[in-house]
């Protein structure tokens, strides 16, 4: 077949199994890549909105027309993936064939084509009485046992090592196809979700990513959360958090599960039954406090914005019912709350105490705001959970460790060949091997030295 | 405490074995090229002590933990990775000269991280709270000095490179001390066929753990997007070899490439960027 007459699969095959191929794909995964980690992915703080123009400017529309706010699911970086998972198996599919060739069925003879082709060779003068059972034992105590071949009058042996290491790279490049796989079977027949659950209340549903409503199967109990603070070096709870801590009971029809009554979950330690894995993952409190905002009632739950009459907003951060352990000599309830003006100008923070109105007074006097009573509130804490189930998981693990031993195997052991070939009182050695050439010539070397010092000389009668 | 004048002193070897380096560069007196390598090792053995006794403070303290938990102890230990792979490569191959470009990546941590980053040992927060951390960071850690060590090399390449084609190579002078350009290309090979592995290493082990805190191993979370892209430079290299057009200058450039990306990812992250690895920051 020339060149001009190549059929049109083949050139197709050539392509996709080009190495400027991979290097083109490899170099342009790194730099698009890049675009994700400078222009915010996913839900969009309002600030950076603003900052490119707003959602009518031209960037805003730009960069969501090409995807760039969740560009690693846009279909052209997935493409490019794709594009890789491509090359990798036209690769595979164009060289395997006579690399497993190599490795299944090594050339046991030594032609010239090889010898030329040797990492390193040389040549020794013996005596031509040496017979093939000698010639045969003398390699095998310095090189191994060898395949031994007749042919047009000569003896050729053969030895080699570790021939499997050749595939080693092949088993790198499935293990990407077999980590994508993964990944695919995560996303269809897993999900990812989130529950909150208040102290003592009992669950048997989560939000999935797309924020609707699932079924566990099972209910899920908060008997506890509890937060533990690192001691300060002067003694006493610093403000260092050293664990979160949720005591979960799980039941099924009511029925509680051996094994999963008031089980412990902790950051690092995620508990998971029936396939499902909750994660320790944030918590706050949850409940209703009532506000006083000039001569209005108003009732604002823990973490929600409630809109006051001038068309401001408050915000809570915390509230406690007795503000005596943080400020010594008061007492009573006290909260802590962002105000954000009507005229969206900067947000302010104050402090409003349920038993001190004369400090409201002065701090809506210094804010010129209306003032702000706390009159206290219910507050219970709750756990939030990240919920996960993921049975792709355990296909990206089997790609990732074959990553690693193929890499290893790859790099470091090579596939080490040497033929022996006799014949008019001459023995041609020539080696070859895919990595490490400095330490395969030293092995080399010593065997060329030790066969000298058993065959050079006429076997003594 | 004593880990940290021990650091100090590490610092001060680093230095001297550095400017040991230098004056061998321009002199080739052999003796002064044994100092360099002395004095690295030296200080390193200095700098193994420090790193085990501010683990063993930690536990005094009651806060232990392996001492790879903030940017502080990470420089250090990046100090100490690189010191080490350059100590491996120096007894292996004796090109004394490579240590003028490698140990100032060393020294350059230890000043940065002895003068500039709080130093004390603080207590983990939960999410670090796990075994994944030490694993995470020794195969992070030790891929990036790897990778450090192939860009030193990649800059002598390219400078080598550069004289033989001006065809000034018997002039003598500074460069021919310098390994030729065959052998510094394979040197640089050999560093990224042992950084590249760590790397992905490093990157699983990551994975692994996000995984068992978060329950995602991957989220394209800026740092390990930019793990993700260093992974792609050095695969890249590691095909330019058997790619027509893609051998020697070429490579080398993307060997420096790789190290620009790897500090990007280790430090302009944490620094510029926001993500959860935000602990790492100061």
């Amino acid at each position: 077949m020339t060149t001009e007459h190549r059929s049109v699969s083949d050139q197709v095959m050539q392509t996709f199994a080009s190495l400027r191929l991979t290097m083109a794909v490899l170099i342009l995964l790194a730099l698009v890549s890049i675009i994700g980690t400078v222009i915010p992915q996913g839900q969009l703080p309002p600030e950076y909105v603003a900052s490119i123009g707003g959602e009518q400017g031209n960037r805003f529309r730009l960069y969501g027309l090409l995807g760039f706010f969740d560009m690693y699911h846009a279909w052209w970086f997935q493409g490019l993936l794709v594009l890789l998972s491509i090359n990798l198996l036209a690769c595979t599919i164009k060289r395997l064939p006579h690399v497993w060739r190599i490795a299944t069925r090594p050339d046991t003879t030594l032609s010239s084509a090889q010898e030329a082709a040797a990492t390193c060779s040389v040549v020794l003068d013996l005596p031509e009485s040496i017979n093939r059972d000698r010639l045969t034992a003398a390699v095998t105590a310095v090189a191994g046992r060898p395949v031994v071949t007749e042919q047009d009058h000569e003896l050729h042996l053969f030895v080699q090592k570790r021939p499997w290491a050749r595939l080693a790279v092949y088993g790198v490049h499935a293990s990407v196809i077999l980590i994508f796989i993964g990944a695919i079977i995560g996303n269809i027949f897993g999900f990812k979700g989130f529950v909150a659950i208040p102290e003592g209340d009992t669950v048997s549903s989560f939000t999935d990513r797309k924020g609707q409503e699932r079924p566990l199967g099972f209910e899920l109990r908060c008997d506890q959360f509890t937060v533990s603070f690192y001691d300060a070096p002067g003694g006493g709870p610093s403000q260092m958090p050293k664990e979160f801590k949720s005591i979960l009971t799980l039941t099924e029809n009511g029925k509680e599960i051996p094994g999963y009554t008031h089980a412990r979950l902790i950051v690092n330690e995620p508990l998971t039954y029936k396939g499902i894995t909750f994660y320790q993952s944030s918590y706050g409190n949850t409940g209703n406090h009532t506000f006083t905002v000039g001569t209005t009632r108003l009732t604002v739950s823990s973490e929600e914005t409630a809109h006051l009459p001038d068309g401001s907003s408050m915000h809570l951060i915390e509230a406690v019912q007795d503000v005596s352990p943080f400020l010594p000599g008061k007492s009573g309830p006290a909260a802590r709350i962002d105000v954000h003006p009507a005229n969206s100008g900067p947000a302010v923070t104050l402090l409003s105490l349920a038993n001190y109105p004369e400090e409201n007074k002065r701090e809506a006097a210094r804010l010129s705001l209306p003032i702000i009573t706390y009159q206290g509130g219910t507050e219970r804490p709750y756990t939030g959970l990240q919920v996960n189930k993921d049975p792709g998981v355990w296909v990206v693990w089997i790609g990732s460790l074959l990553m690693c031993i193929g890499l290893y195997v790859a790099f470091f052991l090579p596939h080490q060949r040497i033929w022996f070939r006799f014949g008019h009182a001459r023995l041609v050695i020539a080696g070859h091997t895919t990595k490490s050439q400095a330490a395969f010539r030293q092995r080399l070397e010593r065997i060329e030295q030790e066969l000298k010092a058993t065959l050079q000389q006429e076997e003594k009668p | 405490m004593i880990s940290g004048s021990l650091m100090n002193a590490t610092t001060i070897f680093y230095m001297l074995s550095t400017l040991a380096f230098f004056i061998y560069m321009a002199g080739r007196n052999k003796q002064i090229g044994l100092a360099g390598s002395t004095l690295a090792w030296t200080g390193f053995a200095i700098q193994t002590v420090a790193l085990g006794l501010r683990w063993k403070e930690s536990y005094d303290m009651g806060v232990g933990h392996a001492p790879m938990s903030n940017l502080y102890e990470s420089v250090v230990f990046f100090a100490w990775s690189i010191v080490l792979i350059f100590g491996i490569i120096d007894a292996k191959y004796k090109y004394r000269v490579i240590g003028a470009f490698v140990m100032p990546f060393a020294l350059l941590g230890m000043t940065w991280g002895q003068l500039y980053l709080p130093s004390d040992i603080s207590p983990l927060m939960p999410a670090l709270q796990s075994n994944w951390l030490t694993y995470h960071v020794i195969s992070c850690f030790l891929g990036y000095a790897a990778f450090a060590v192939a860009c030193g090399v990649s800059i002598m390449y390219l400078i080598k490179a550069k004289s033989e084609q001006k065809g000034d190579e018997a002039a003598g002078g500074i460069l021919s001390v310098f390994p030729p350009t065959r052998v510094l290309d394979d040197l640089n090979y050999k560093a990224i066929m042992v950084g590249f592995p760590l790397l992905t290493l490093g990157i699983i082990t990551g994975a692994a753990w996000a995984n068992y805190a978060w329950g995602t191993y991957w989220s394209w979370d800026p740092k390990e997007t930019w793990s993700l892209i260093v992974w792609f430079v050095y695969a890249a290299f590691l095909h330019a070899r058997f790619t027509k057009g893609w051998v020697g200058k070429r490579a080398a450039w993307l060997s420096i490439i790789g190290f620009a990306a790897t500090i990007f990812c280790y430090l302009g992250v944490n620094l510029l960027l926001s993500g959860l690895h935000s602990y790492g920051g100061m």
